[in-house]
């Protein structure tokens, strides 16, 4: 499996390390209550099709990008800059 | 039809012409008074405990598949009862006390070998580390010994004791834990259920979960509607898309994880040895193969296959551990889906529907757990109550935080088990 980093390109999965759902994205407010909480720390959609996911490209410029993949398939649809997508 | 050594013998000599199908292949009916989806090892070790120990036998298996074609054909089959954690602890240790008679409570061979299971250390932290956990087995009943460098060479001289990253200083043994035949769980238990009338449908998928006013009312299938008063979803790496269908969204993610074995090989390992530090495992079968795995890919996934790289770190293992087995060939290669939780641990619960019950959050560990969680989630499942066993497997504990179960101690978050 291959990711597109928007900054260098086309890289081995092994240089980037996986976060999980791209929920992440999405902090809730620290008093928001522990439903909210749960929800972002630990309930998933866990879609079997495409999904949108966190990585971070330790082995290469360091960035976390928003990954769109296939969890069937295994194809790679597309990545963002985290940065970008969190604005 | 009851197995014997003189029903072989006598069918041995008369053409093996009276042996029958193990269990029936009925239609869905149009009612039960419980539904178990998903025909697994736990959701047909659940219907078997259903009828053995409550007498409740209008009772439906729905398997989307074949039974037993999910994880628990899948798997590495060890068995062992060696958790640290309360909550865990006395959930394997019940378990493991019922693979121990599952033989002569199901009169079927599942092949338990109870071979042993050793954890290596490879530093003075890790053996303290094992050692602890050993007294915390031993408190709850269960065997755990600390074995020497010494008795290692003895009995397995190939392993790599010298590396010098990662020297073997002893390891922690559970001679009660070892191996099992994975498919003939899964068909002792769908035999037993069956026998005892509960209907096994299979190529019935599950597509909708019938509830109103906060009661479950049924399910529907790629085989029609079918009216139930309780549901169980035991459907491991499907759990998340089971449980959409009762607008739930579960604490778990689905992982793949690969496991790997060589051709036949003459006896040369008689336990199963976790090299933990390595992410792997091996033991051999009893055709000869060493069947060995590693850690999972580590993303989400569906696809009951993995990719190269955890090829190459399991290989790289392997070769650490045992160098003998770089002349050995590796045979075949699989992967199936792992329902992950944030802390590693199982989920027996209620939901919050009425009448809907939920099993799952196996990880890569459920196949151990088949007798103790089919025990449990029926006994939950008839009685309302949860069995003294499996008190702790909570779903709620991830909103409270209360009674997390984290053994590896790396934190309850989903990609880090
Ligand atoms: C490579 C590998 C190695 C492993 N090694 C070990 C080990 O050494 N020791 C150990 O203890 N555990 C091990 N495990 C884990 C263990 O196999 C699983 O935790 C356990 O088998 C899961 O429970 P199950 O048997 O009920 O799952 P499954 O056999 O997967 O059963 C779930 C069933 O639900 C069905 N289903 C799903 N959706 C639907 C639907 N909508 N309608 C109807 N049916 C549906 C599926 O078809 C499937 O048959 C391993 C797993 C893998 C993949
Ligand atoms: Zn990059």
């Amino acid at each position: 499996m291959r990711l597109p980093c928007p900054i260098c390109g086309e890289r081995d999965v092994r240089e980037f390390t996986y976060k999980g759902h791209a929920v992440a994205l999405d902090r809730p407010a620290p008093n928001a209550g522990d439903a909210a909480w749960e929800d972002y720390v630990h309930l998933r959609e866990n879609p079997a099709g495409e999904t949108r996911e966190l990585w971070y490209h330790g082995g290469g410029c360091g960035a976390w990008i928003v990954v769109r993949r296939n969890t069937v398939t295994h194809e790679v649809l597309g990545a963002e800059l985290a940065s970008e997508v969190a604005e | 039809m009851r197995f014997s050594g003189l029903k072989i013998l006598t069918e041995g000599l008369t053409g093996n012409r009276g042996w029958t199908p193990h269990w029936r292949d009925p239609a869905p009916k149009p009612e039960y008074d419980v539904i178990i989806i998903g025909g697994g090892g736990h959701g047909l070790a659940t219907a078997y405990y259903l009828a053995k120990n409550h007498g409740i036998t209008n009772v439906a298996v729905l398997e989307k598949g074949y039974l037993g074609g999910g994880n628990v054909g899948r798997n590495t089959t060890i068995v062992r009862a060696n958790y640290f954690l309360p909550g865990n602890s006395e959930f394997y240790s019940h378990s493991l006390k019922l693979w121990e008679n599952l033989e002569q409570d199901l009169n079927y061979n599942v092949m338990l070998s109870q071979r042993g299971q050793v954890l290596l250390s490879h530093s003075d932290g890790q053996s303290d580390a094992l050692i602890r956990r050993g007294n915390a087995m031993r408190n709850q009943g269960d065997d755990a010994e600390w074995i020497s460098p010494e008795y290692m060479r003895k009995n397995w001289p190939y392993l790599n004791f010298d590396s010098p990253r990662f020297p073997i200083y002893g390891g922690l043994m559970q001679r009660r834990a070892g191996t099992a035949r994975h498919d003939a769980v899964a068909w002792g238990y769908a035999r037993g259920a069956d026998q005892r009338g509960v209907d096994l449908i299979q190529n019935c998928e599950v597509t909708g979960i019938d509830i109103e006013n906060g009661v479950v009312k049924g399910v529907q299938t790629t085989r029609g509607a079918i009216r139930a008063g309780k549901v169980g979803i035991v459907t491991a790496g499907r759990s998340g898309q089971v449980a959409a269908m009762a607008g739930m969204r579960l604490p778990i993610e689905s992982h793949v994880l690969q496991a790997f074995v060589t051709e036949g090989l003459k006896p040369c390992l008689d336990t199963v040895i976790s090299f933990g530090m390595g992410h792997f495992y091996i033991s051999q079968s009893d055709k000869g193969g060493l069947v060995f795995g590693g850690d999972l890919d580590m993303y989400a996934s569906y696809a009951q296959r993995g990719n190269l790289p955890m090829v190459e770190h399991v290989a790289e293992a392997a070769m650490t551990l045992m160098p003998m087995i770089g002349k050995a060939k590796i045979l075949r290669s699989w992967g199936g889906i792992m329902d992950m939780t944030p802390d590693g641990s199982p989920i027996i619960d209620r939901t919050d529907t009425d009448g809907l019950f939920i099993d799952c959050g196996w990880c890569y560990g459920g196949f151990k757990a088949v007798p103790g969680s089919g025990y449990a989630f029926a006994h939950l499942m008839a009685t309302g109550t949860p069995h003294k066993s499996a008190e702790r497997l909570r779903l709620d504990r991830f909103r409270t935080g209360r009674g997390l179960m984290d053994e590896e101690g790396t934190g309850a978050q989903h990609n880090l088990h």
